[in-house]
């Protein structure tokens, strides 16, 4: 069956560029973030590059240990607030949402626009401190360096405050878009399990993100004035700024997973074509995961010289964490017991996400135990932990929900052989990059030096020639996802015989998103009730 | 549905009705309260934690400050809120002209709190009692009394923001309401303002006893 | 029409005034109670009353006994969360060097500023002789 591409759609109903900087259509919004963000994913990979370059040998190769120091800072800083934090809400959350739901847009267009907006600012602030001074104190900015160091803190702190406004905006729309404008007849647990993510992540985001705020806003004040609350020179405890940043951080870091399970649940259901196993408890996790979420932090100051009593109860119950996560993992595989799975890329991205996200996971239970991570603490261990389910899970999931939605985005397919290529450079690669971290961490290589002892030679020449492939895997993916944008096949409404609703409107949709009301009239998953329409190929299965 | 039908001006395209949009802009409105709530919470946190390793240090600054500004000012406030919510009411029974009255009033008291604080505040400048390196004052006993004055200038500070942006919010109020934007139809803006001045009653409901009631 | 029912409670007048008067009782109070001395039982005393203060707003100013229960929940959260952040950070700063009483010393001999010789005896906590100087905690555990 041929597909055309319908003849008024979103992209060209209004054309010039003021016509998409003052937009207020929510598919729009999503694509103006996916330009920053994927350009911010890019400088970020081009300063980990740096890094492995660098790690190459012990001795100095580009930079000595202060511009090291910068260039791991200036990675993370822009991974973690540029990039991974707004990535999956903001692009996919902001298209995809809504038309899971029925709606016509989000509930507030214009805040929608101005979230955009105020990321754009914190996006320059980051390039101004980068041009004055640069950053060396690493993202988690710890006092008492961050309130002595003469890079450029203040502009860079100044650019996390902003960005997690633009946070806050989209977490606070999104609330309010799932609980108002559902379609009629769409219950709560009619709901694609995406919706539930995107809920779950928007409650930590309006929680957690203002205690970030008032911490940076906090520190740069120590900085000016000193007001005596981080900074032991003025009678402060730099214990304390931990407490302060990881009550927002360690809730930060399932604002990055929550929505990458959510595409992830989509994905599984969507190739196995078959209804999803404990859809009760997929959703209720991802409430489990954000609520447990904000009892653990304290498990990163294990050797800050908190209390014990506070050590003993963060250990105890970060093993709670790993519950949820379980339940997911367990009925993602249930799902596809039995299914007629269809190894499309979007299925392969998802199943690299189980097995690396696994992994990530249990290593986080393995440095949760107090006494391990006494050892453990600031090593590679930790850097591959967070790495396996930063880039193993969420970095997974973003691009197979871009390879999923992309012919819904541009109403084009992308090359199919190209990506199965991509997916499997970047699996590969990523393994080799993290996998010997792992090893060289429990051998007692610190995290964040410049150099290292001999005996690592080999493991960090090895992790630096995955990063390579990494980074040759992802330059492909760019290049054929947007040759797709302008030349692709016409993918048709729903080329992957999907069952929510997003599927229903033309690729690209309308400006309006649907023709009048949508009502709903089956649910996500009713793949044993229902045959899904407009499908372009026949089920492969294996 | 039946109000469906009918369209007045002020219902934006992507909602099917005004119940709808008006519950949107309350839950809107609630959602940013609770971040308002977290955003106060760090310094709350603060406050508690020096406190409970400073008590006497933070006895022995308190009674520097002054008392009676303080409960006045906590009048002023709570009067402000009733004039806030007697505002609302009006306006859902139509009294223009009263809803007008009750704006003004709220906008005055919190001005009078605003000029309250620029007293109290000066006073304490003029004694060196800033925080940090401008802290020059020698009369207290204690640890670090500095971080008191840090701790009383962040808070009474953030919330005299607040203070200063409602009343901003409430003047335009104003001048929408003279203008007759408003009806018992559609007062959401007033009711949000409200709910807003509200929570920042509320805060300095508890900013008083912690600063200035020290036992 | 349920939009009534939900969006528009018209309080009777004399509701509001009863409750702005109520607050302000308390409000002479709680100045009127701070001037004795009860104690530890000060601070709770002063909390209790601005506790009852608050939900007097947000009971009726705020019209959260009328409204949509939804809105009651964002309340209560934003409360909840702020009580776990403030709690489980204290389990820290206030039970710091339980188990190994190491007499730390500052690594800033200048940390402590403003120290008056006079006051560093009147303190009551344990945890408070060692987080004076906030900075000596920091050494404590290595
Ligand atoms: C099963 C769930 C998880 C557990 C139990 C867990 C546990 C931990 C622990 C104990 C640490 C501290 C290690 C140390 O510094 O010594 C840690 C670090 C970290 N984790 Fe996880 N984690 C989990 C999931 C995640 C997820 C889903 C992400 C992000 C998507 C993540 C991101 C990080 C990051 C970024 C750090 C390092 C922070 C830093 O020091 O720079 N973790 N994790
Ligand atoms: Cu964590």
């Amino acid at each position: 069956m041929e597909h055309t591409i319908p003849e008024k759609h979103y992209l060209n109903e209004a054309t010039g560029w003021k016509s998409w900087l003052m937009t207020l259509d929510h598919k729009r919004i999503g694509i103006l973030y996916m330009i920053m963000v994927m350009f911010s994913f890019f400088l970020g990979g081009v300063f980990a590059l740096l890094i492995r370059w660098e790690l190459l040998s012990p001795d100095k190769i580009l930079m000595g240990p202060e511009m090291y120091n910068q260039a791991f800072s200036l990675h993370g800083i822009i991974m973690i607030f540029l990039f991974i934090i707004p990535s999956i809400p903001a692009i996919l959350g902001n298209f995809v949402m809504p038309l899971m739901i029925g709606a016509k847009d989000v509930a507030f267009p214009r805040l929608n626009l101005a979230s955009w907006y105020i990321y754009v600012i914190g996006f320059c602030f980051a390039v101004y401190a980068l041009f004055t001074g640069g950053i060396d104190t690493g993202w988690t900015f710890y006092t008492p360096y961050s309130s002595e160091s003469t890079t450029a803190v203040i502009p860079i702190l100044t650019a996390a405050f902003v960005l997690g406004f633009s946070s806050i905006f989209t977490g606070l729309n999104f609330i309010v878009t799932i609980h108002r404008l559902r379609a009629p007849g769409m219950t709560w647990f009619q709901l694609p399990l995406f919706v539930w993510a995107i809920y779950a992540t928007a409650l930590i985001q309006v929680l957690a993100t203002p205690v970030l705020g008032i911490t940076l806003a906090l520190l740069m004040l120590e900085r000016v004035v000193g007001i005596g609350i981080f900074d032991p020179a003025m009678g402060g405890d730099p214990v304390l700024f931990q407490h302060f940043f990881w009550f927002y951080s360690h809730p930060a870091v399932y604002i990055m997973i929550l929505p990458g399970m959510g595409i992830i649940s989509e994905l599984i259901a969507t190739f196995s074509h078959r209804r999803i196993f404990g859809y009760k408890f997929i959703a209720f996790s991802s409430l489990g995961i954000a609520f447990t979420g904000f009892l653990v932090w304290g498990h990163h100051m294990f050797v800050s010289g908190q209390s014990d009593l506070a050590a003993v109860i963060f250990s105890f119950l970060t093993f709670f964490v790993g519950i949820p996560s379980g339940i997911k993992i367990l009925n993602w595989i249930a799902t596809m017991y039995k299914g007629s799975i269809s190894l499309d890329t979007p299925m392969l991205w998802a199943l690299s996400f189980l097995i690396l996200f696994s992994i990530g996971g249990f290593t986080g239970i393995v440095l949760g135990t107090l006494s391990i991570d006494v050892h453990l603490h600031d090593t590679y261990f930790v850097v591959s932990h967070f790495h396996y389910v930063m880039v193993g899970g969420t970095v997974m999931a973003i691009f197979g929900g871009l390879h999923y939605w992309w012919p819904k985005i541009w109403g084009r397919m992308y090359n199919e052989t190209l990506a199965r290529i991509a997916v499997v450079m970047i699996f590969v690669g990523f393994n080799i990059t993290f996998f010997v971290q792992f090893i060289m961490g429990t051998q007692g290589m610190p995290r964040r030096y410049a150099t290292y002892l001999p005996q690592f030679q080999g493991m960090h020449g090895f992790s630096s020639i995955g990063a390579l492939i990494m980074g040759v895997g992802f330059l492909l993916i760019a290049i054929y996802l947007i040759y797709a944008i302008f030349k692709g096949k016409p993918a048709g409404p729903n080329p992957w015989r999907a069952l929510t609703m997003e599927w229903e409107t033309p690729s690209p949709p309308t400006a309006g998103n649907f023709e009048g009301q949508p009502i709903l009239e089956h649910g996500p998953y009713d793949y044993d009730k229902v045959i899904p329409e407009n499908a372009l190929k026949p089920y492969k299965t294996i | 549905m039946s109000q469906i039908t009918e369209h007045p001006a002020h219902l934006q395209h992507h909602f099917t009705d005004v119940h709808q949009q008006a519950e949107s802009a309350k839950l809107g409105m609630w959602i940013f309260l609770l971040t308002e709530v977290l955003l106060f919470g760090g310094l709350f946190c603060f406050y508690a934690i020096y406190r409970s390793w400073n008590p006497d240090m933070f006895h022995n600054a308190h009674a520097f400050l002054n008392v009676w500004m303080g409960a006045t000012n906590t009048v002023v406030l709570i009067v402000s809120s009733l004039t806030m919510a007697l505002a609302i009411r009006s306006m859902q029974l139509g009294k223009r002209k009263l809803t007008m009255w009750f704006l003004a009033g709220t906008v005055l008291l919190a001005c009078v709190f605003m000029v309250i604080k620029y007293f109290e505040y000066s006073h304490k400048i003029h004694l060196g009692q800033l925080p940090g390196k401008w802290y020059f004052f020698e009369g207290i006993a204690g640890t670090n009394p500095h971080i008191f004055f840090s701790a009383y200038f962040l808070m009474t500070g953030l919330h005299g923001f607040h203070v200063l942006g409602g009343i901003g919010v409430i003047t335009w109020l104003f001048i929408k309401t003279a203008r007759g934007s408003f009806s018992p139809e559609y007062y959401t803006p007033i009711e949000m303002t409200g709910l807003y001045w509200h929570l920042v009653d509320l805060i300095w409901i508890f900013l008083f006893p912690l600063f200035y009631l020290i036992g | 029409m349920k939009d009534d029912a939900a969006q528009r409670h018209i309080l009777p007048l004399n509701l509001y005034l009863a409750v702005g008067s109520g607050l302000l009782v308390l409000t002479v109070i709680t100045v009127v109670v701070a001037q004795m001395d009860f104690g530890p039982m000060n601070l709770l005393i002063a909390m209790g009353i601005a506790v009852i203060k608050a939900t007097l707003v947000a009971m009726f100013f705020m019209h959260l006994k009328y409204d949509n229960k939804i809105y009651m929940l964002v309340f209560s959260g934003s409360l909840l969360f702020l009580g776990v952040f403030i709690i489980f950070t204290m389990f820290d700063t206030l039970r710091r060097g339980d188990i190994y009483e190491e007499i730390a010393e500052p690594y800033l001999k200048e940390a402590v500023i403003y120290r008056k010789a006079e006051t560093t005896t009147a303190l009551s906590h344990p945890a408070a002789d060692t987080s004076n100087t906030a900075s000596d905690t920091v050494t404590s555990d290595h």
